[in-house]
């Protein structure tokens, strides 16, 4: 650990010090973020029996797939997952087009109006009209109980509006215009042949902040579905874990079995391991988009 | 920025060359130039103007009696009565105590933290500790807000919750946590931590990458410590992005996370739970009083602005850093 430093000055017994505690305090933060994950990971692997006495500590005790059988025999649950990707897929299709159709007109110097619009954009970030009349407006709109209800509001996030054309001022030159339009290019051909070729990297970034974002949210499924058939995965977790809400007949039935069979707190660790896989599988590919997305977005403020 | 935008208009000769002078000759020139840039522009513009300016229009239902037969416009004025009846009532102390009580706790807790982190994180020479440190901490970040909530739920459970199991090992009594309104706020707080420390601590590991190597390589020469460098170098460095976020921060402190408390409260521990935002939600989503949780909604947004603009002010004025 003690490598001789650049300039070939040995530590000193201070930096010394202050080296072993670094490590160690990272080392010990990095067990108390990795535990809770282990650990649900480990339950939901483990026996009915061994999780409700407290038995497991970091590995599976008594392995079973039983959590994971109970899940995937529930119908809701199983819908309401493939609805979840459903609004996923779709809702970060519009999210990333409208972005882009917002962003780069504003990223372009000879966008007459660019200021007044980009100040009408960010009025939005400091003030809202806020839940109840979104609601209303909704309602009135007809979208109520409908995935439009939960994809439409939220279509254009200013703040990647922002990210994006950041990215759009610093990394497409106004000469590239300039040659395309000498050569007769307008400026839809432009975007589609030119510009979003050369975007790869922050269109990657939109989808992954955008695709997290709808797989994880419940308020607004919450506050504007009613169908059953239409749940997300989120609102029927909400249901199972928290609110404890048994009110459909198929959920009835398994939480009567999952509680005969002692059944009800794996139920709850292999849910959320259901829940968080697809996140968790793809988190350390997008990682590093993730990273360059906030330094984007950091370079505006 | 504008006097480039001078320089690119002029680059061009045939528009200012040719045709009338007056400015709306002029505008409307360049407008119809770029048309396919407005045809593109105007679906996204025409979203935030229904949904982000729509609401903004029916705000006006904060100072009427709105009765969804007469529909927005229709419903009578009744001038500040929702306001008033709110700031007089009963709940408006508790509401207001439990909004900046949690916000603050959270910035005094929640905003040095992250800095920490990617100090010392930046101090680590190993490069294959470093990325694992930043893996696993950035990861709780990517989960959402139910799944974070039954973790917690379930972590504290008086029954058979693993801190309960640790608690009962050592010989001390089952508390039922989240049923206690003394451990709500901190229980909010330091849960928000775990899961976001690592992501936050991105933007300043960033700022830290930016400070130029040869302060360091200079500041070694002269025999300085590695802490003497942190609060010479790396502090300084990072003080201008440190100052931007708590102004965002600040701006945030009536705008609690109302998604998360909503599903950490109970009947139990409302006394130190409800905050404005879940009165807003429960008012008007479950009671249907629409003017009046719209009234308090209002407050509550017009209080933030407010807060926003004068941090960023103060901001401006003692150190040149700032947001707009």
């Amino acid at each position: 650990m003690a490598k001789p430093s650049k300039s070939h000055i040995s530590l000193s017994r201070g930096d010394q010090i202050f080296t072993v505690v670094n490590y160690t305090v990272l080392g010990l933060l990095m067990l108390v973020v990795a535990y809770p994950l282990v650990f649900v990971l480990s339950a939901s692997f483990s026996s009915a029996n061994a999780v409700t006495s407290g038995r497991v500590w970091l590995l599976p005790v008594e392995p079973t797939l039983l959590g994971y059988q109970t899940v995937f025999k529930n119908p809701d649950i199983v819908r309401s997952f493939f609805n979840s990707i459903q609004v996923m897929v779709v809702g970060t299709f519009i999210n990333v087009i409208l972005t882009v159709m917002a962003a780069y007109p504003l990223a372009r110097k000879d966008f007459y109006g660019r200021g007044f619009f980009t100040a009408l954009l960010s009025f939005t970030m400091l003030f809202n009209g806020g839940l109840i009349p979104t609601f209303l407006l909704v309602r009135n709109l007809g979208l109520y109980n409908t995935y439009w209800a939960i994809i439409l509001p939220g279509a254009v996030s200013v703040y990647n509006v922002v990210v994006a054309r950041t990215y759009f001022q610093t990394n497409i030159p106004d000469e590239l215009y300039e040659a395309a339009d000498l050569d007769g290019c307008g400026d839809i051909g432009f975007i589609v042949r030119i510009v979003l070729p050369l975007s790869a990297p922050i269109l990657a970034v939109l989808t992954m902040f955008y695709a997290v974002g709808h797989w994880n949210s419940y308020f607004s499924p919450m506050i504007y579905l009613t169908d059953k058939k239409l749940f997300t995965l989120q609102l029927v977790l909400r249901n199972i874990l928290i609110a404890n809400q048994t009110d459909s007949e198929m959920m009835k039935d398994v939480e009567a079995m999952a509680r005969q069979e002692g059944l009800a707190e794996l139920l709850k660790y292999a849910l959320i391991v259901v829940a968080s896989v697809p996140m968790l599988i793809i988190y350390p590919f997008i990682q590093k988009h993730f990273v360059k997305g906030v330094m984007i977005g950091a370079l505006k403020g | 920025m504008s006097s480039k935008t001078i320089a690119a208009g002029t680059a061009r000769p045939a528009p200012a060359s040719t045709g009338k002078n007056s400015p709306l000759a002029t505008a409307f020139k360049k407008i119809k130039r770029h048309w396919q840039l407005y045809l593109i522009f105007l679906v996204p513009l025409a979203v935030v103007l229904i949904f982000s300016y729509g609401p903004m229009y029916g705000l006006q239902i904060a100072f009427k009696d709105f009765m969804a037969s007469k529909g927005i416009v229709g419903s009578p004025w009744v001038g500040l009565k929702h306001f008033r009846s709110f700031i007089t009532s009963y709940q408006f102390p508790r509401l207001l105590g439990n909004t900046l009580g949690i916000s603050i706790y959270s910035l005094l807790a929640g905003f040095p933290i992250p800095v920490l982190l990617a100090l010392m994180i930046n101090e680590c020479g190993n490069a294959k500790f470093k990325k694992s440190v930043q893996m696993v901490s950035y990861a709780p970040h990517f989960i959402s807000t139910v799944i974070m909530v039954s973790i917690l739920l379930m972590f504290l459970s008086p029954r058979s919750g693993f801190i309960n199991n640790v608690v009962a090992l050592f010989g001390g009594e089952r508390i039922d946590f989240i049923a206690k309104p003394e451990y709500f706020k901190s229980l909010y707080v330091w849960s928000g931590i775990w899961q976001n420390m690592g992501y936050s601590s991105i933007i300043y590991i960033a700022a830290l990458a930016g400070i130029d190597p040869a302060l360091h390589e200079a500041a070694v020469v002269d025999g300085a410590s590695k802490l003497r460098r942190i609060w010479h170098i790396d502090i300084p460095g990072i003080l201008p992005t440190v100052i931007i976020m708590l102004i965002l921060d600040c701006g945030k402190l009536m705008n609690v996370g109302y998604e998360k408390v909503l599903l950490m409260q109970n009947s139990l521990n409302m006394s130190s739970s409800d905050i404005i935002s879940t009165f807003v939600y429960r008012m008007g989503l479950e009671q249907a009083q629409y003017s009046f949780s719209t009234a308090v909604g209002l407050f509550n947004s017009v209080i933030n602005t407010v807060l926003l603009v004068a941090v960023n002010q103060v901001a401006r004025k003692c150190s040149e850093t700032s947001l707009f």
